[in-house]
């Protein structure tokens, strides 16, 4: 409650959440659900008894309607269905479903209000409630900000929970034994006298029957699955190459594109001249796209060399061309008229900076690109009846409206598909390459049509991370951080982004200091404030999306306030740490870690500590010097999400969030020169290797509230962790990534 | 011209220059070798030809004609894993996957050379094949046991 009144009051209609309506339609609307999409496809006998469940004579359906990019949603999702329907996963198919405002995604909310995350008050509770009713209403599918366990952990089990009782109910009819005799274990109803009935073979039953909706979820000290170690679902196919990703879409008939759009991003064609490119082999026809030009051939490598080989006279960028252009933007954007919010003011910070030994800090982040390793694709046939798209994508009914805008639809005529992806990090949350497949297959209906960039064009048409700066004020005293004011600078990423599909994105932008200015200390005086610098280059979500930056500028400041102090890392965290499921998490990794020891000559220790999507994560990295450079030995990381659904997943998320923080804080960055991406292919821009990898070290914690997703939060402790670690090696504070411009690594 | 591709003779008709990556992945259909690159940078397109790991990006497929080309449809399958697919398995490797088939093929050619690796042989070899998933903590374990499967075999 005490942080309450830190909070500016126009916050309270909703931040940075890509909220597009208003919240005035009340609860109302917001509590009547959104109609069943399996109903309209069912034959007779087959029964739907909600949006994520479908049983049939030939079995069980499990819609998990969230994208699986990598992360494991559909087995994670897939095992809330099957611990209250009695079945295991294995025995029902998995579909992402179709796209529709049945499956909207509530969670967006808890990002979207300005509250701390444990702030349980009667009023931090009614905003979500609120955000969480307007995203239902407006129906918004997606999949993204860690959201997908926090959206689906009570919605998957009540629909399993819904389809066994009505199951149950369908064999009672049936059979006259009354319901509290029936039980059920593995997709079959078993009869007092030890007769079993498959669920499959009760669907047509089923199908007569309303859904029983009066049941209770199981007291999770009961679970057969959940928190157990499972096996992923996709295990098997990504092991033998039989997974398909939307790169691997085949079908008769199909083509085969590819694309260059102008790489100063957003800018036009002049011209082009696509003599050399007609004759090649292969080469069905040239098609001009939006910004650009593209080929259609019947190999993807004929349709890469060929578009390579037209001579395009690109006009300029629509920002600045060089990266001192873009610095000097951010740099003079700590003005009054751009302060976009004061966010946390406890105590009075100017008055303790009046007349006090000042340490002023500067940190910088780079723009980074996003570059999971699939190229961009996307298959797309126009048909008289509309428009089928296949793609990996988290936000698929965006896809059916921008889709339908190019191909003079209706959104509800054009058919999703949605793929597994060979990842994102928040790059397939564009539409671009989906666009302008459209474009292309707009001109030849009854053609599906396959379009994959190059890596060379993903990397210059990558919108990547939001630069950003911060600039900071502290004062130490006795050892002990007394007061800090930290300032953050940076574009807008939500405007940008949602700016592209022409929403826009009312009040502050709580992502220019995520990560920030929720930071779980009690600092006498301490005040956080977002500057919003005008969109320079375009900026997409990235892996943590805000806190990627922030959480970094926040740590690595309070790391040097507290080393110049004089005091340990740990203890003076632990001293102002004002919550006890952070102390708790800050306590454990100074156990795994043994903080304290001494780790001998030319080593270093550095500690982080950041909340990002209502998940405290804790790490502490131990570094030595090598006749190659600096060696990152061993990372213990403490997470708290509330709830662990998949041990074994939660461990590779999390060692995977590490190394995706660490790599691209080590080496990468994406500057602009002559309004271009300098770096084109992984030699430039390449993360981490695996003769780079520390040792990892994850343990998951329980302690919190609510539960929550680990996607992301494990990235944006990690390079101010390193950053402390780096400081404790050699004695020189890092305060702008990427760190190889300033020290070597092995 | 006629590649052998997992012990089957298959005509083409393509450039010399095609690369063999795309020769497998549009001409015949093989999709587990991955596009990720083009460039040597990553090693998803990683397959061998006689028994040694190459990335399939940089092979013109004339050059592959009259080698032993083996993909990851020819290592094994979903009903006879290879050691090394049990490995992966068992170690639950993967998250979005797409390197794995590359990464799978360069770990089998590893052990073939090497069956003891050291953790430093692991990483040198295994160090151009790119994750961006991070997954590289589980592929030194799974390379690891995979090594005694195969030891024990």
């Amino acid at each position: 409650m005490g942080r309450l009144r830190t909070i500016g009051r126009r916050t309270f209609l909703i931040g940075s959440t890509a909220i597009l309506g208003g919240v005035a339609f009340g609860t109302f609307m917001a509590a009547r659900p959104h109609a069943n999409p399996l109903a309209a496809g069912l034959a007779d006998g087959e029964a739907a008894f909600n949006p994520f469940v479908k049983l049939t004579s030939d079995g069980i359906t499990l819609i998990v309607p969230h994208a699986d990019i990598g992360q494991g949603v559909q087995s994670s999702q897939a095992v809330l269905i099957a611990e209250e329907l009695d079945i295991e996963v294995d025995q029902a198919t998995l579909s992402f479903g179709e796209p529709s405002p049945a499956y909207y995604n509530t969670a967006f909310a808890e990002e979207g209000v300005p509250f701390m995350s444990f702030d349980d008050s009667a009023v931090a509770e009614t905003m979500r409630d609120v955000a969480g009713g307007v995203l239902k209403l407006i129906g918004i599918q997606g999949t993204g900000g860690s959201t997908s366990m926090p959206d689906q952990y009570e919605k998957l089990r009540m629909a399993g929970a819904v389809a066994r009782e009505t199951i149950k109910a369908a064999a009672s009819a049936r059979t006259g034994v009354p319901v509290a005799q029936l039980k059920t274990a593995n997709g079959a109803v078993e009869l007092p006298d030890g007769t079993k009935i498959a669920y499959a073979d009760l669907a047509a039953d089923a199908a007569e029957i309303a859904p029983v909706t009066k049941v209770a979820l199981r007291d999770p000290a009961n679970w057969a699955k959940i928190g157990k170690p499972m096996m992923r679902t996709d295990t098997y196919a990504k092991s033998t190459g039989t997974q398909d990703f939307g790169i691997d879409i085949a079908m008769d008939g199909m083509v085969h594109a590819s694309v260059r759009v102008n790489p100063r991003k957003g800018g036009p064609v002049n011209s082009f001249d696509a003599t050399a490119a007609e004759t090649m082999r292969g080469v069905k026809s040239i098609v001009p796209v939006k910004n650009g030009v593209a080929v259609v051939a019947d190999n993807t490598w004929r349709a890469i060399e060929a578009v390579n080989a037209i001579e395009v006279d690109w006009g300029p960028a629509p920002y600045p061309a060089e990266m001192d252009g873009h610095w000097d933007e951010v740099a003079s954007s700590f003005t009054a008229d751009r302060l976009d919010q004061e966010w946390r003011a406890d105590g009075d910070v100017d008055a303790a900076l009046d007349g006090a030994e000042v340490i002023a800090v500067e940190n910088r982040a780079p723009y980074v690109a996003h570059q999971p390793l699939e190229p961009l694709n996307a298959t797309v046939l126009v048909t008289d009846d509309g428009v089928t798209v296949w793609s990996g994508h988290q936000m698929p009914r965006f896809v059916q409206q921008q889709v339908a805008g190019i191909a003079g639809v209706e959104a509800d005529q054009v058919t999703f598909i949605n793929q597994f992806s060979g990842g994102s990090f928040g790059h397939r949350l564009e539409f671009e390459h989906i666009k302008q497949a459209t474009e292309v297959a707009v001109t030849m209906p009854g053609t599906p049509v396959k379009l994959t960039y190059s890596r060379e064009e993903d990397f210059v048409q990558d919108f990547p991370r939001q630069i950003a700066m911060s600039r900071a004020q502290g004062v130490v005293a006795n050892g002990q951080v007394q007061a800090l004011s930290l300032d953050i600078a940076s574009p807008s990423v939500m405007n940008s982004q949602m700016g592209r599909i022409g929403q826009s994105v009312p009040g502050p932008d709580m992502q220019i200091v995520a990560g920030a200015w929720n930071m779980p200390y009690d600092i006498p005086d301490l005040r956080v404030r977002g500057y919003r610098v005008p969109e320079l280059g375009p900026v997409s979500s990235w892996r943590s999306v805000g806190a990627s930056h922030a959480g970094f500028f926040a740590e690595n400041t309070l790391d040097e306030l507290i080393r110049t102090a004089g005091a340990d890392p740990m203890e003076e965290r632990l001293r102002l740490v004002n919550h006890p499921v952070h102390r708790t998490v800050l306590e454990t990794v100074a156990e795994m870690s043994d903080w304290g020891t001494d780790l001998g000559p030319n080593r270093g220790r550095g500690l982080a500590l950041v909340e990002s999507f209502g998940v405290p994560v804790a790490e502490v990295i131990d570094v030595s010097m090598t006749d190659y450079g600096i060696k990152i030995d061993k990372v213990y990381v403490v997470a708290d999400v509330g709830r662990v659904i998949d041990p074994v997943n939660f461990e590779n998320q999390v060692q995977g969030g590490v190394i995706w923080a660490l790599g691209h804080a080590i080496n990468s960055e994406i500057t602009y020169a002559d309004g271009m991406a300098e770096q084109t292919n992984y030699h430039a821009a390449e993360g981490m290797r695996i003769y780079q990898t520390p040792e990892i070290i994850v343990r998951g914690l329980e302690n919190a509230a609510k539960i929550r997703g680990i996607g992301e939060p494990p990235v944006p402790p990690a390079a101010a962790a390193l950053a402390s670690a780096i400081f404790d090696l050699t004695g020189e504070r890092l305060r702008e990534m990427p760190f190889n411009k300033f020290v070597d690594f092995v | 011209m006629r590649l052998l591709v997992n012990g089957e003779e298959r005509e083409v008709d393509v450039e010399d220059d095609m690369p063999l990556l795309w020769v497998l992945r549009d001409e015949l259909g093989l999709k587990g070798t991955k596009y990720g690159c083009g460039i040597a940078q990553c090693g998803a397109c990683t397959v061998h030809m006689d028994g040694v790991a190459v990335r399939s990006c940089q092979v013109a497929a004339a050059s592959a004609e009259g080698a032993d080309v083996v993909t990851i449809e020819g290592l094994g399958s979903p009903d006879a894993l290879h050691a090394v697919q049990e490995a992966w398995v068992e170690h639950q490797v993967a998250q979005c996957g797409y390197c794995q088939s590359g990464q799978i093929m360069q770990a089998a050619s590893l052990l073939e050379t090497n069956p003891e690796p050291t953790d430093d042989d692991i990483d040198i070899v295994m160090g151009g094949n790119l994750c961006r998933c991070g997954t590289y903590p589980r592929i030194r374990a799974a390379v690891k046991t995979a090594a005694t499967k195969l030891q024990e075999a």
